[in-house]
C-alpha cells in the first residue's frame, strides 16, 4: 500500500518526502479538528453528573 | 580506516545486484496479506494519537481556549462595570438565575494552574446538558442548585479527563485553597474544605446543606462534581468549599477590585 503511494508520487525522492509531509500534517489536521471530537462522543465517559 | 567496522567487503560489486533485486521486488504485484498488515499498523497509530489527543493534547488545547475566553469575559463585564453600591463588600449579590446554557460565571482556581499552560481560569454555564454544556467544554451549574453567593449550595458539574478536563486536578486541592466564581458582579472567594466520594445516584451533595436534606441553609457552599477514578463512571468525586468573601467588580479599584491572588489571571496576564 505505501510501497505503491512512493511509486504514484512525482518527482525526485526528496520532493516525495516534502509532499508525504505536507499530507500527513493535513490529515493528522483533519483528524484533530472533525474525526476525533466525534469518535470521541462514542467512547469518552460522559456522565459527570449526580443524578437520581 | 578502523578495523573491524561494519562495511562490507567489496560493495561495489554488490551494489548493482542489490539495486536489480530492488527493482524486481519493486515490481512484484501487492500481496493481500501486505496490504492487511499495513492496514492494521495504520489502525493501531490512528488509535494512539486519538488517545494522545484525547487524554492529553486535547485538554492543553481546550484549557488555552477557555483561558481567553474568560479574559475576555472579564473585559466585558469591567466595561460595564459600575462602582458598587454603598455598603462595599459586606453585601453579598446574587444573581438571578441565567437561562440554561448561557454563560455567566468563571471558576478560577490557582491550585490546578499548570506550568507551561495558561493560568485555569474557565467558564461556567448553566444546567447540566451533556450535549448543550459539558460536552462544550464548560463546566455546568446544577440548576436545582443556588447561585454563587447564595446562602445555600452553589453546585457544578465538569469532566474529569478529555471534553477540557476542567475538574482533573479535583483531588489535589489543600484545605484551605481558594476556589473563586467570577461573576459580572465580582468575585466569591471560596475555601475548599474537603473531598468526597459518592455514588453516581448520591444526589445528597446538591442538598443546600450538603447530604443533610430538609434542612434550612445557613452557609454558602461550593460543590464540585466529577467522575471517579480517572477515565471511570463507576463514582463521582466530589469536592466543597465554604464562602469567605465577595469582592465587587469596582472600576476605581486596581484590576477592578479582583483579589491580588488572581488578578494576573482574569486580566490575562503572565501564567
Amino acid at each position: 500500500m505505501y510501497a505503491a503511494l512512493w511509486r504514484v508520487l512525482p518527482g525526485p525522492w526528496w520532493l516525495r518526502v516534502i509532499i508525504l509531509i505536507v499530507a500527513v500534517a493535513v490529515v493528522l489536521t483533519a483528524l484533530v479538528i472533525w474525526v476525533f471530537p466525534a469518535v470521541q462522543t462514542l467512547v469518552a465517559p460522559q456522565d459527570v453528573t449526580v443524578t437520581k | 580506516m578502523i578495523l573491524g567496522m561494519t562495511e562490507p567487503v567489496g560493495d561495489g560489486a554488490t551494489a548493482r545486484p542489490k539495486r536489480a533485486r530492488r527493482a524486481r521486488r519493486a515490481r512484484r504485484r501487492i500481496s493481500v496479506v501486505g496490504v492487511l498488515g499495513e492496514v492494521l499498523i495504520t489502525a493501531g497509530v490512528l488509535v494512539l494519537l486519538f488517545l494522545g489527543w484525547q487524554l492529553w493534547l486535547q485538554d492543553i488545547i481546550v484549557g488555552n481556549q477557555l483561558h481567553g475566553e474568560a479574559v475576555q469575559q472579564n473585559k466585558d463585564w469591567n466595561k460595564s462595570a459600575i462602582a458598587p453600591v454603598s455598603g462595599g463588600s459586606d453585601v453579598i449579590p446574587v444573581a438571578q438565575a441565567p437561562a440554561n446554557a448561557q454563560k455567566f460565571a468563571d471558576l478560577v482556581v490557582p491550585r490546578w494552574n499548570e506550568p507551561g499552560q495558561a493560568p485555569y481560569y474557565r467558564p461556567i454555564a448553566q444546567g447540566i446538558g451533556v450535549a448543550d454544556v459539558l460536552n462544550k467544554y464548560n463546566l455546568g451549574h446544577y440548576p436545582s442548585t443556588q447561585m454563587p453567593g447564595e446562602v445555600g449550595n452553589f453546585a457544578i458539574a465538569s469532566h474529569r479527563s478529555a471534553y477540557g478536563g476542567n475538574l482533573h486536578l479535583i483531588h489535589e486541592l489543600h484545605v484551605g485553597d481558594h476556589i473563586f466564581v467570577a461573576t459580572q458582579d465580582g468575585w466569591y472567594q471560596y475555601s475548599f474544605r474537603n473531598l468526597e466520594y459518592v455514588h453516581p445516584t448520591g444526589v445528597g451533595v446538591l442538598d443546600p446543606v450538603p447530604q443533610v436534606p430538609g434542612v434550612q441553609p445557613t452557609d454558602r457552599v461550593i460543590t464540585l462534581t466529577s467522575c471517579n477514578p480517572f477515565y471511570s463512571t463507576a463514582e463521582r468525586i466530589v469536592a466543597y468549599g465554604m464562602f469567605d468573601k465577595f469582592y465587587p467588580r469596582d472600576p476605581s479599584k486596581p484590576a477592578f477590585g479582583a483579589p491580588t491572588e488572581i488578578a494576573q489571571t482574569v486580566l490575562g496576564q503572565g501564567s
